[in-house]
């Protein structure tokens, strides 16, 4: 199209010069023209959180986000936080936790509770339910993700001390 | 990367081992439909109808045709080359039930929000929804029918003018005598009991992507049941079945809305064949909410009758139930699916249950988590407890009194039903354990004095689950179209791998973990290395899908009977290699070995690899390989029952609710994950106390949605639901071999009427004895304000 704008985002360290369209949604970006598709879309009116990112170290609703507004900032998505052989000690802590079952909300999740704990590091039952309460998940019942969120506070905690 | 954290050798079943299916789901490595793309492909917007009831006059595209990216709109008239209407699998005999035509797109009519009009395909996700707004559709508004009592009435206005009435069938089942229970009741109570209309709303919405080419179409869809799928669309688009594919992968959550032949699904695989392009719809929330079917909406009318000592003599439900503009793929049948466990886990001679179907210019309904038997347990439970008030007796106690003592077992239900096995002392001993009543009632004083009321509820529930078996549910039983057994196929490859083909088709619940479990202890390998198949109708096994709570009861159950016959031919393999007779070879810690000597044997991979490296070896006559299917039917459903209790502190200033605490005493036999029991049990209550409190489809009087997106329709969030305590009673089912009954469901059954009882225990002193869900804020806080007026 014409109207495109050329922008450059870094997204899990890399960076990324594109063409865009002024109205396409970040998590559009994100999915359909950089193959990152950990980040899913649940709604239409930025209530569910499925398509949670991190921008510029922030957690965010790419859904909300145009992809123009990302120039030149930093982007995290689940595909940045670790792999199958090197997790994230919130990937583990979800894991180990049974924190997902269809697993469609876990992505967003993980990046809502990254951002929680980087705030609120050793945080209550109430923090982490009130912290995860732009995030929807209709499998699990919320129980075992705050398990989780708890499970990954702590080891994040541990390693802290013993660095 | 390690599977488990406390792995010893054999015995995986009964283990809480880590989910299989993780590592791609925390990574974001899985693979939903949306994130699958095929070049060329094509990209759908619906068109839909914003009328509740209209005449389709004029559908002008010539705009819409017009934009940029745009490839072609269609409507209902370019696809009449389609075989057949969408199916709807219920004919039992004797039942007249109304079904009228369904196609994927409308044809001259529209009968509620949202119904297909047009669909137009295009090369840019954005280009297509802005055509779709393109397309002008000129629409004659007709009468709109939204209320299922009133619908009834004579001289209504009608949704189908051909049936002469809103009326789509009646349907009974009954069994005792009727007459004589009531009359030797002392006291009879009826209540309207409300089960209104709720949303399952998977985070995923529904999302297909077809691809025709040279004669064979695949199809990716988020679904439930593929082999239905595949079933349908053959006959409706005139391809044969073989050449039908179709794939669920990764699935974002069910919960019976994806346990459906939709016309989203027709509609790409015509446009596919139609363009020679692969086309992709994905749903949007709203469409979803709009569009994808809707469950419950029942209003019954409910009595029960009791001796003045609590001894229940009779009950009757007459429900009234809202199938909406069309009928489904199962919507008459749900109902009467809460029909066959009516009167729950109590001996009741009497038990009749009458059933309208009624037509509304309303989205169809049809099975969402439960299917039926959340809103029977909830006209049970509710109306115990309603009981109890009525005889002055304890609610426990009148419980007591009348469960199916374990004794009984199997049980007859007064409807012919037999129950197959529980204990239902067991479970609600066990709750009262955990729960420490005197404490809770205590601390009811100490709140009321701060304006919060605090309630205690119980729900002692069963559930008929594990669907099958065929002979009952099927053409010559219930009526359903269809057998519901399941297949398995276990193969063992050379080097001793395991794949595990099954006709379930899992969507979150764990199966490729527990059965791996299962097949890993049959024979004698590493649950690591079992890889479950499933969800593809062109790899492996047939089957019938996942919902009803059966893909354990009947699925596994088939895994494990294919595992067997794995077993007993490695078995005679080893009995020929060693010289022994093949009932002499056990299986122990991953070698079969001749009984009294370990040391000489074969293990899993060394028997595969003779099997298939050198078949010369084998005992005479026998066929090479290491691959065995079993198809299985059981002879019975299984039920799963259990025991939950509900607090909760309500605000008497706001009406405002909040569940404190939500206790689960579940049974499902023995458990083969017990970490994946209680997450389904989490989920199962997460969602009944969502239609309890929060969620509730609304059209207002002219059949506009009101509900149509997550901002009005309140899906719980985290800071809603409290912790769950969960515990579980093992009673084994006799119905198959592995003693399991299903889990899936339990929690959505049983957990409603635990709340709503809790609140109205909350309510009993400022004088509110009964109210229906859902229990917002605003209708606590009215029946508050009348209930101390009255
Ligand atoms: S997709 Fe639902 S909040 Fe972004
Ligand atoms: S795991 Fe399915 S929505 Fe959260």
């Amino acid at each position: 199209m014409s109207d495109e704008v050329a922008i450059s985002v870094t997204v899990n360290g890399q960076v990324e010069h594109v063409r865009v369209e002024p109205r396409l949604l970040l998590v559009h970006l994100l999915r359909d023209e950089l193959g990152l598709t950990g980040s899913h879309v649940g709604c239409d009116t930025s209530n569910c959180g499925a398509c949670t990112v991190q921008l510029d170290g922030q957690s965010c609703k790419s859904c909300t986000v145009l992809a123009v507004q990302a120039d030149g900032s930093e982007v995290k998505t689940i595909e940045g936080m670790g792999t199958e052989d090197d997790l994230h000690p919130l990937q583990e802590g979800f894991w180990a936790k049974h924190g997902l079952q269809c697993g469609y909300c876990t992505p967003g999740m993980i990046m809502a509770a990254a951002d929680l704990l980087e705030r609120t590091p050793n945080p209550t039952e109430e923090e982490i339910r009130h912290g995860l309460e732009g995030n929807l998940c209709r499998c699990t019942g919320y129980h075992n993700i705050v398990k989780a969120v708890q499970h990954a506070a702590t080891a994040m905690q541990s390693a802290e001390v013993s660095a | 990367m390690t599977l488990m954290d406390d792995r010893t050798s054999g015995n995986h079943v009964g283990r809480s081992l880590r989910r299989k299916e993780d590592p791609r789901l925390i990574t974001g490595q899985a693979t939903y439909v949306d994130d699958i793309n095929i070049t060329g492909l094509l990209h759908a917007a619906i068109v839909r109808s914003p009328e509740a009831h209209a005449k389709i006059l004029s559908i002008d595209a010539s705009a819409a045709m017009a934009r940029d990216d745009v490839h072609a709109v269609y409507t209902g008239e370019d696809m009449a080359d389609l075989l057949a209407p969408l199916p709807m699998a219920w004919a039992p005999d004797g039942v007249e039930v109304h079904n009228p035509e369904h196609w994927p797109l409308a044809r001259g009519e529209v009968k509620h929000v949202g119904d297909p009009v047009a669909i137009v395909l295009g090369t840019d996700r954005y280009a297509v929804i802005d055509a779709a707004e393109d397309v002008l559709v000129e629409y004659e508004p007709l009468p709109v029918v939204t209320d299922i009592e009133q619908a009834l009435e004579p001289g209504h206005a009608l949704v189908h003018e051909q049936f002469g009435t809103n009326e789509v069938h009646k349907w009974s089942l009954g069994g005792g005598d009727m007459e004589a229970g009531f009359a030797a009741a002392d006291v009879i109570i009826e209540r309207r009991v409300v089960n209104h209309r709720v949303s399952g709303a998977p985070i995923e919405p529904r999302g297909v992507l077809a691809d025709y080419k040279a004669g064979a179409i695949t199809v990716h869809t988020s679904t439930q049941v593929p082999h239905f799928v595949r079933l349908f669309m053959g006959l409706m688009l005139g391809i044969s079945e073989e050449r039908v594919r179709i794939i669920a992968p990764e699935v974002g959550g069910g919960f019976g809305a994806k346990l459906q032949v939709t016309g989203e699904e027709m509609l790409c695989a015509w446009a596919s064949r139609k363009t020679r392009k692969p086309v992709k719809w994905i749903e949007t929330r709203s469409e979803h909410m709009a569009t994808c079917h809707h469950g419950r909406d029942q209003i019954a009318t409910v009595r029960l009758g009791a001796k003045r000592d609590g001894t229940l003599t009779a009950m009757h439900a007459d429900i009234v139930a809202d199938m909406g503009a069309y009928l489904m793929l199962l919507t008459p049948t749900i109902p009467s699916l809460g029909a066959f466990v009516m009167g729950g886990v109590y001996k009741i001679p009497a038990i009749t249950t009458d059933i309208t179907g009624v037509f509304t210019n309303k989205c169809a309904t049809d099975a969402i988590r439960g299917a039926g038997r959340p809103e029977a347990t909830h006209m049970v439970e509710v109306c115990m407890d309603q009981l109890a008030d009525e005889l002055g007796m304890d609610r426990l106690e009148l419980r007591r009194k009348n469960f199916i003592p374990k004794e009984a077992f199997p049980y007859e239900t007064a409807l012919g039903i037999v129950y197959d096995s529980g204990d239902y002392h067991a479970a609600l001993d066990l709750l009262m354990e955990k729960l420490d009543l005197p404490a809770l009632e205590r601390e009811k004083e100490e709140l009321a004095a701060k304006g919060i009321r605090r309630g205690i509820g119980f729900s002692t529930y069963t559930e008929i689950c594990g669907l099958a078996p065929s002979r009952v549910t099927g053409p010559a039983g219930f009526g359903l179209q269809t057998g519901l057994w399941e297949s398995a196929i276990v193969r063992v490859t050379v080097t001793g791998a395991v794949t595990v083909y099954t006709g379930t088709s899992p969507h979150g619940q764990g199966h490729e973990t527990t059965m791996a479990q299962v097949v890993a202890d049959k024979l004698g390998v590493d649950p690591q290395n079992v890889e479950i198949m499933h969800g593809d109708t062109g790899t492996g096994a047939m089957g019938l899908g996942t919902y009803g709570s059966r893909t354990t009861a009947v699925g596994t159950e088939s895994v494990a009977r294919a595992s067997d016959k794995v077993v007993e031919k490695a078995k005679a393999i080893v009995a020929h290699a060693l010289e022994a007779a093949p009932e002499d070879i056990e299986l122990r810690d991953g070698k079969f070995s001749v009984q009294g000597s370990p040391d000489k044997g074969m293990t899993l991979a060394e028997v595969s690899g003779m099997a298939h490296v050198r078949p010369e070896l084998l005992p005479e006559g026998m066929a090479p390989g290491l691959d065995e299917t079993s198809f299985y039917d059981p002879n019975n459903f299984v039920f799963p029952f259990g025991a939950h209790a509900c607090v909760v502190d309500v605000e008497e200033d706001t009406g405002k609710v909040k569940v404190v605490r939500y206790v689960a005493i579940d049974d499902c036999g023995p458990a083969i994950n017990p970490t994946i029991i209680d997450g389904q049990v989490h989920g199962g209550i997460a969602q009944a106390i969502g239609q309890a409190l929060y969620e509730h489809v609304m059209y207002d009087e002219d059949g506009q949605l009101v509900t149509g997106t997550f901002v009005d329709y309140a899906l719980p969030t985290a800071a809603e639901l409290p912790s769950f305590e969960t515990d579980r009673t093992e009673t084994p089912s006799p119905v198959n071999s592995l003693g399991v009954k299903g889990i899936g469901e339990a929690g959505t059954i049983a957990a409603s009427p635990a709340v709503l009882n809790a609140v109205v225990d909350a309510l009993r002193p400022l004088g509110v004895t009964y109210l229906n869900m859902p229990l917002s804020s605003e209708s606590v806080w009215n029946a508050i304000t009348e209930g101390s007026r009255a």
